[in-house]
This record gives structure tokens, sequence and C-alpha cells, in this order.
């Protein structure tokens, strides 16, 4: 079975429909790039998959649990579904440490010292180990970035969502951005990206999801995808976002 | 009997804004746990909660504190507890003081980012481990300057304690005016008294506050 | 519980509850358009005037803001005597309320003008508009739209806060409440009537300047 399994989803808010009728599966150790316009629905889509939005019909299963049912345990499943938004959201009254530590323990209920050897461990796979006593406020955004990776890589995720984490950054932080998830791809890590890095999703990615409308409009291989669309939509959000 | 006003009369005036700030005390004690029943209740999920919540919040603060103080020093003799104006008081400014801290801490609450409750929901945070380890630390440090303010108000308020017998400050004012007969002196020490009470929360609320703003 | 209420003996003196009421409208009324113009007249100084009157403004405000509205009415109307200023209770009422309420809307009101950025009035100068000109038509309304919500606040507070008169006499809603009482000793049911009395004003008031910003600030 699929590891996220998303069939024939309905997302309103009020009149507007946000996702409509949209279906989506990902596999164990697939990467995938949602790509789209804005308002097509991408961001809410990923939003689902662990829970943040309520959907009004259709069906979400991540890891074998039914996400929206009423008796659902959500928190359960966030344990297991990490995910990274674009304005970082670290806890700014914490240092890097507790940011990373805060959910092992309170959760997990995690012995201190525990703790700190894993945020230790999980900043490594970031490059900020020496950050670990760091104030967010003192961290640029591309630091804040990848604390927030390590944050949610901390509770040892099965699957990663990443929402458009790079389009609040300066240009030149992306890069060091993007660096750790092609590592974390490189580990096999199951990956759900919302991006607008055409180069990115070409290199890293396995599979496209075009959303438009909606709808899950195309999708296929990456580099194939977006070499030749099979669609006029994706042809024309192509040109826009290439030139 | 009529005698003169003299340095005694001063010290007692003194000695009465014990009274003073204890009833603040015991109001901001017991307005604050009715603020943070309030607060929570003005921000829960469940609509019926914050009706709930609004209901109180107005009800309150569409009515004269003073009206609280009477309908609590005679309406609980009614009810067969018997009252001391300390009982009536305290009842009537917790909740006065409740709805006005609720209010202000309800505001707090909801300047923190819906963003800091979904990342702390994200990582498997129970709703009331979001609140006490991610929104309640953050939106503490922004209450803390509009509750040093409210303190003042609450300080000028407990001079209406006085109307139902209750001897803070301004009620000894008030005694001491009966014997002295010098009620201009005698109520400009008063209002002295106060001004040094309130003055320098005034200003340490409005230094937290400018603190908080270059903060950010 | 063997006490039984009797609201019929507080009713039937409905006629103190109305003059009561009277003069706690003439006192919210006159409270506020005296309190404001003192107000427009403080924060103007604030603002705009030189140090020293700054600095006496800013006395007053702090003087006001930082001791009980009650004492500052016990020293009008039983300290001014003492120094041959006399008042009824009426007049002192009217007064302090004024002078009180005046402090509280200086500082509001000096929010509202420095919350309107200096390259507003800049743009305002810019296109050649006089001083007056440029407080008219660009400071104004922005000003007024911001603090519109403190105001209306401090008014609804100012109305609740004329019950205090009656601790010198004046014959407001609630000193009419301390007569019907010693009439009646139905004191917890006349006290509850006078409540919800107020609760009914002051969701008048808050409806009246619900539909006043309706008026001043939908189409802008």
């Amino acid at each position: 079975m699929s590891l996220v399994e998303l069939s024939n989803v309905v997302k309103r808010f009020g009149a507007l429909t946000v996702l409509d009728e949209a279906s989506l599966s990902v596999e164990q150790g697939e990467i995938v790039a949602i790509i789209g316009r804005s308002g097509s629905g991408k961001s809410t889509l990923l939003r689902c998959v662990n829970g943040l939005e309520a959907i009004q019909s259709g069906r979400i299963v991540v890891d074998g649990t039914v996400v929206n049912e009423p008796g659902t345990d959500l928190r359960a499943l966030r344990q297991r579904v990490g995910i990274v938004f674009q304005s970082f959201n670290l806890f700014p009254h914490l240092s890097v440490e507790r940011n990373i530590t805060l959910a092992p323990r309170v959760v997990k209920h995690m012995p201190a010292s525990d703790a700190r050897a894993l945020a230790l461990a999980v900043l490594r796979k970031v490059g900020l180990e020496e950050k670990i006593d760091a104030w967010p406020d003192q961290l640029s955004g591309g630091q804040q970035q990848r604390v927030a990776i390590a944050r949610s890589l901390a509770m040892s995720p099965h699957l990663m969502l990443f929402d458009e984490i790079t389009s609040a950054l300066d240009p030149e932080l992306v890069g060091e951005v993007l660096k750790v998830l092609e590592e974390m791809a490189r580990e096999g890590m199951t990956m759900m990206l919302v991006t607008h890095e055409m180069g990115f999703a070409r290199r890293v990615a396995h599979r496209v999801v075009f959303m438009h409308k909606g709808k899950v409009w195309e999708q296929g291989r990456a580099a194939e995808t977006l070499a030749k669309p099979n669609t006029p939509e994706l042809e024309t959000f192509l040109a826009s976002v290439l030139h | 009997m009529i005698r003169d006003l003299s340095y005694i009369d001063v010290l007692y005036l003194i000695a009465a804004m014990r009274w003073t700030l204890a009833l603040t005390a015991i109001a901001f004690l017991g307005g604050g746990l009715v603020g943070i029943v309030v607060a929570l209740l003005r921000t829960a999920n469940w609509a019926p909660l914050r009706w709930l919540g609004a209901i109180y919040v107005h009800g309150v603060q569409g009515t004269p504190l003073l009206a609280w103080l009477f309908v609590f020093f005679f309406g609980l003799s009614i009810v067969g507890i018997t009252v001391s104006p300390w009982l009536a008081a305290a009842a009537a400014y917790s909740i006065y003081a409740g709805a006005f801290l609720g209010e202000i801490w309800r505001g707090c609450l909801q300047a923190i980012a819906r963003t800091q409750w979904e990342a702390g929901a994200s990582l498997g945070l129970s709703t009331a481990q979001q609140l006490r380890y991610v929104i309640v630390p953050q939106a503490v440090r922004i209450a803390i300057p509009p509750t040093v303010g409210f303190l003042v108000q609450l300080i000028k308020n407990t001079s209406l304690a006085a109307v139902i017998g209750f001897v803070e400050l301004t009620r000894e004012g008030q005694l001491t005016t009966a014997t002295t007969f010098r009620p201009f002196t005698v109520y400009l020490i008063v209002a002295a008294l106060y001004f040094a009470l309130c003055f320098p929360l005034t200003r340490w609320s409005r230094r937290l506050e400018g603190r908080l703003h270059v903060a950010r | 519980m063997t006490y039984s209420f009797q609201f019929r003996d507080v009713f039937a003196a409905w006629e103190f509850l109305l003059d009561g009421l009277t003069l706690t409208l003439l006192l919210s009324a006159v409270g506020m358009v005296a309190g404001l113009t003192i107000g427009a007249a403080g924060a103007a100084i604030r603002v705009y005037g030189g140090p020293w009157p700054r600095r006496i403004v800013s006395g007053y405000v702090e003087a006001i803001r930082n001791t009980p509205l009650i004492v500052q009415l016990f020293l009008v109307f039983f300290g001014l005597p003492g120094l041959g200023i006399k008042f009824d209770a009426e007049t002192a009422a009217m007064l302090t309320l004024s002078v009180n309420l005046g402090a509280y809307t200086t500082e509001i009101l000096r929010a509202g003008l420095e919350a309107i950025p200096k390259s507003q009035l800049e743009a305002g100068r810019s296109l050649g508009l006089s001083g007056w000109q440029v407080f008219r038509h660009v400071v104004f309304f922005p000003a007024l739209k911001v603090i519109y919500p403190a105001l209306a606040s401090q008014l609804v507070l100012l109305m609740l806060a004329t019950s205090v008169v009656s601790q010198i006499s004046a014959q407001d809603l609630f000193h009419a409440a301390s007569i019907i009482q010693s009439r009646t000793f139905r004191d917890f049911e006349v006290y509850a009537v006078v409540a919800v009395a107020y609760l009914a004003l002051a969701l008048i008031f808050r409806a009246f300047f619900a539909v006043l910003h309706h008026l001043l600030f939908a189409r802008r």
C-alpha cells in the first residue's frame, strides 16, 4: 500500500473550492514535487496530509491512518509526519536546542541528556551543530529554516512535508536549504514538497505533480514531465516560471 | 469633636494604604483566576464557550463597579452569608478584574500567530501542550505591560470600596475629614498617596511596553 | 432560601429612577463634549506645543490618570469650598467628570495623531497644503479611525463612572437607587435593577457608537 493515499479530496473555504476531487498517492521512499500557480491548491493539499486542514469529502490515508475521521488520533499521526513551513515558524522564545527537543521531551518523554544528544545529531544533518545554544532571532533565514527541518527530523518522521520552504528566503540562502533536502533524499526519506524551484524539482524529485484549479492536472516522472508537458496548462505554467 | 490636622493624621492615612494594597492584591489574585478562565473561554474552539465568555465580559464591563459592590454587599446576606465589607469587596473586585484581565489576556493569546499553534500541532503536541509550551510563554511577555497598566486601574478603583464601609485610603480620608474638617488638605494628601502608588507603575508599564516594541 | 425577591416596590418608584437616569445621561453628554474638547486641546499641545505647555499638559494627564475619580470628586466638592470655591453637587460632578475624561482623551487623541506616519504629512505638504489643510484632509480622519475603538470604550466607561457622583449626593441613577433603598429596604433588588439599567445604557451607547462608526468610516 502507498504511504500516502488521497482520493477525491474536496476542500472548500466558504464558497471557494480549493481542492476539487484531488487524488494522489505517494510511495514509500518517493520524492514528489508539487508545482502550480498560487491558488491552485498545492499548499492546501499538503496541509491536508497531516490534518492541518479539515476536508469536506474524499479520503486521506497516511501511513495506515485515515486522516479525516472523527476518531483519528492526529497527534499520533503528526509524530510520524514532519512538516516545514514557508515562514519557518520556529518558537522565538526557545533556544535552538529547546525548539528541537520540545516535542521529543513532552510528547515522547525523552530524558534531557538524550534529547540534547538528539538535537546535536539532527543539527549535524543540517550542518548547524555549533548553533545549538543560539536563539532563533540570531540566525539567518536559511539557518532558521534548517533548524526547522532539524526540529522535524528529531521526531524521526516516516514522511516529510515541505511547504514552499525557500520562498521566504533571500536568493543567496536558498542553496543551503536545498542542499539539506538533497542529503535527506539520498538517505531515502519520503518527501512531498510544494516548490517553485523547478531546477531542484527536476534534479531531486522522482515525480512532479502539477496542480491546477484544485485538481491534480498532470503528473509524471520529473525530468520528462518538465521537459515535455502533456497539457497546455502545464506548458503555459512552465513557460511563465522559466522565463 | 473638631481638632486640627496633625502629622499623626497623615501617618494614619499612610497606614491605610496597606488596606488599599491588600484589597488590590486580593482583587488581582481573584481577578487573575477568573481572567484566565475568561481568556480561555473567549479563545475556545467551541462557539458556545466563546459566547459564554463574551456575555460575561460585556455584562461586567457594561455595569458600574459600584453596582457590583452593592449587589454583593446586600445580596450575599440574602443567601445567608454574613457579609463583611471584605468579603463583598473581594467578590465584587474579582468579578470586575476578571473581566478586564480576561480581555487583556485574550488579546495577548490572539496576538500569537496561528502558525505558532500549527507548528506545535504539527510536532504532535496536544492543545494543552501547545498552550503551555508555545503560546503562553510568548503571550506572557506581551501581557506584562497592559497587566501592570490595569493594576493602576485596580488600585484607583479600590477607592470605591469606601462606599460599603471598607476602610482603606479613601475611607480613612473621609474619616479624617470628619474629625479635622480640613477636606481640601486631606483629600489632596489622599490623592498624592494614590499618585505615589500609581505613577511608578504607570511609568514601569510604559517602559516595558517601549522595550517590547524595540525587541520586535 | 427563605428570602423572597420583591421587585414591585422598586418599580413603583420608577419616577426616581427616571429622574436619576436623566442626570446620568446629562452628565454623560456634558462629560463627553467637554472631555473631548479638553482632550483635543490637550493632544494638540502635547504634539504641536512648546516644551512648557507640553510639560503642563503632561502633568495634568498624569495627575488625573494616577488618582481615583472619587477622590477628585471629593476634592472638588468637599475640598474647594474650603478655598472659597463652592459648587452644587451637579456642577461639581460635571466639572470633575469633564476634567477627568479630558486627561484620558488627551492620551488617546495624542496616540491617534502620532499614529499618522510622517510620510503622510510630508506628502500633504509637498502638494502645497497648509498645516491646517494637512490636518483637516490628511490627518484627521485616519487618526480618528485608529483611535475610534479606544475612544468609544472610554466614553462607555465614563458613562458607567458617572455612578460615582452619587457619593456626593448628585441625584443620578445610582443615587436614585439609594433613595429607593432607604424607602423600601429592598437593598438587593434595587441595586440589581439599577445594574441592569446601566447595562442597558452601556449596550445602547455601544450600539450608537457602532452605528456612528459605520456612518463615518463605511465608505472610506
